[in-house]
């Protein structure tokens, strides 16, 4: 099993979820979060006083996932949460040791 | 006394006085005072409970320019000045502002009666003019206003205690005293320039200048905010928790000015409207006027900075709605709009953190305010004695100078005083919370609890 953690724009998120449901994915988790890469912050000013916002706000979606689907969820986030403009955000895949479904006890790809 | 105002407040007093001579010696029932008594008293009454009203406006407006972790203590501090300054002006306040009065001697600079408001009779006049009661409850909302503008320059790292201390001082002594020179008939009520004596109708100079200068004061015995200022002494922003609750604020404070500038007509008629139709006007040109201001300095209508321009017009014009047109008045208020932009830069570069712009808006703008009415007074507002006063209506240089002259007095009287008391508390009990503590926030640590505490929820 995987986990799939994809760092989005937040407006982007209701696209990409809906095209994960269309391919199959049962459930994601969403948080929102800060972060910068490349893109960087921006300049505000307040009644005068300049100051520098280093981080933007982003979304963070975690996928479970068993390993032969990794490819075509990984893909599927691609195409739904790009725009082609700085900031579009990154995906990273990581092993899952052990996984439960809290409910019924049910483990493994028994509990994707 | 030259000075009709001080005359309808005293004349209250003298009244009542007569009333309980009457009955004391002959036992008849007495007239009812006349309708247009009641119509004074009822009128100035209402006014005196919208001022009050803008002890919620100031508090939201200093809660929404300022951090969450500070906005139970910054509205533990408006209501406190709010409990200890009527309380303190109660006892002794206006008794040092308006108990007694002469033109010599210790009563030329502070009153000597009406402790606790003793030996007065509470009713209104039977030959009319307005109650002590209505006196009393009119200068007291007054005097919770002056000393609640400090709460704001002194946010986000004052002890406590300390400004309890503060409040207690300002409304039993540095602000009655400012009253007693002016309202009250004494002092500065009693000089002249030329043909000119004082004009403050609603207390740009009494009330709002006393506070500004009040919260630079503490500002700067205080210091600046932790972060405020980087490495290389450059301001940084620290941005308010709510701009919904600045313009809510400012809404409030609005509307209660509608109560400060009216009411000090101190009787129901005309000029009642006519000073707020200025009073309207001059807050709606400040507005304009900072907004284009801030518009060009920083390329955004700063939202936070007009609030504070819209503030500016309401406290320039409140010495001289009773004596200008409304186009005047939107002068003025324009003029202050875009004096508070430049005073909030200049305050930030010398290092005096102001997180409110209270000494801009209330000290800066109060001493504006009190100075156009040389400038362009021209009708008798029942302090100047005469028409066309102001410079711009052929009135010479009388008017500015007895203006300037007021505003120096008050100066450094507030001066002297409330840095004598930033002072002393400093070298004592201390005026500022420790470094970790103003850090966390002053909520949990001074008060014991958040102002925005995430719910609770419990299974069983």
């Amino acid at each position: 099993m995987k986990l799939v953690t994809a760092v989005i724009k937040p407006f982007k998120l209701d696209d990409v979820k809906d095209a994960l449901k269309a391919i199959g994915v049962a459930g994601i988790t969403v948080s929102e979060v800060r972060g910068f890469g490349r893109q960087g912050g921006h300049t505000e000013t307040y009644r005068g006083a300049e100051y520098k916002i280093d981080f933007v706000p982003k979304v963070s979606l975690a996928v479970v996932i068993a390993d032969e689907s990794v490819d075509s969820v990984v893909d599927t986030i691609v195409s739904s949460a790009a725009t082609g403009k700085i900031g579009d955000g990154k995906i990273w895949v990581s092993d899952v040791d052990r996984l439960v479904r809290i409910r019924t006890g049910e483990e493994g790809t028994d509990a994707i | 006394m030259r000075n009709k105002r001080a005359l309808r407040i005293i004349s209250g007093l003298g009244g009542a006085t007569a009333i309980l001579a009457l009955t004391a010696s002959t036992g008849f029932a007495q007239e009812g005072p006349d309708t247009q008594a009641i119509l004074d008293n009822i009128w100035v009454f209402i006014a005196g409970a919208l001022v009050f009203f803008m002890q919620a406006g100031f508090a939201l407006v200093e809660a929404g320019l300022t951090r969450a972790k500070n906005v139970v203590n910054i509205f533990a501090k408006n209501l406190s000045d709010a409990l200890i300054g009527v309380l303190a002006f109660f006892a002794v306040g206006y008794a040092f502002a308006f108990g007694s009065v002469s033109d010599s001697g210790l009563e030329k600079f502070i009153g000597t009666k009406a402790f606790f408001l003793s030996g007065q009779d509470l009713a209104i006049p039977v030959d009319g003019g307005l109650s002590v009661a209505t006196v009393f409850f009119f200068q007291v909302v007054f005097a919770a206003t002056a000393v609640t503008i400090i709460s704001g320059g002194m946010a986000e790292r004052t002890k406590f205690i300390s400004y309890l201390i503060i409040s207690a001082a300002m409304t039993a002594f540095i602000y009655p005293v400012v009253v007693h020179w002016t309202w009250g008939g004494g002092f500065i009520a009693q000089l002249n320039v030329g043909d000119a004596v004082y004009s403050d109708f609603a207390g740009s100079g009494v009330v709002h200048m006393v506070g500004g200068i009040g919260a630079l004061m503490g500002a700067w015995f205080l210091g600046p905010r932790i972060g405020k200022y980087d490495e290389n002494g450059k301001p940084r922003a620290i941005p308010g928790h709510s701009i919904p609750f600045v313009l809510l604020g400012v809404f409030i404070l609005w509307l209660g000015w509608f109560g400060f500038n009216p009411g000090s007509e101190l009787a129901a008629d005309g000029t009642v409207i006519t000073v707020a139709v200025n009073t309207l006007i001059a807050a709606c040109a400040a507005g304009v006027a900072t907004t284009i201001t801030i518009w060009l300095k920083t390329g955004k209508p700063d939202l936070a900075m007009i609030s504070n321009g819209v503030l500016a017009g309401l406290v320039a014009i409140t010495a001289p709605c009773g004596t200008v047109n409304a186009g005047m008045a939107a002068i003025i208020g324009a003029i202050g709009g875009i004096l508070v932009v430049f005073s909030v830069f200049f305050f930030d570069r010398i290092h005096i953190d102001d997180p409110v712009g209270a000494v801009s808006v209330h000290g800066v703008c109060g001493a504006w305010g009190v100075l156009s009415v040389g400038l362009f007074a021209r009708y008798d507002d029942a302090f100047l004695g005469r028409e066309n006063a102001g410079l711009f209506y052929g009135g010479g240089f009388d008017q500015l100078g007895m203006q300037a002259l007021m505003i120096l007095i008050i100066g450094a009287w507030v001066t002297v005083t409330a840095g004598a008391l930033m002072f002393i508390l400093k070298s004592t009990i201390g005026l500022r919370v420790a470094p970790e503590e103003e850090i966390e926030g002053l909520d949990v640590l001074e008060h014991g609890i958040e102002g925005y505490a995430p719910d609770v929820a419990y299974a069983r």
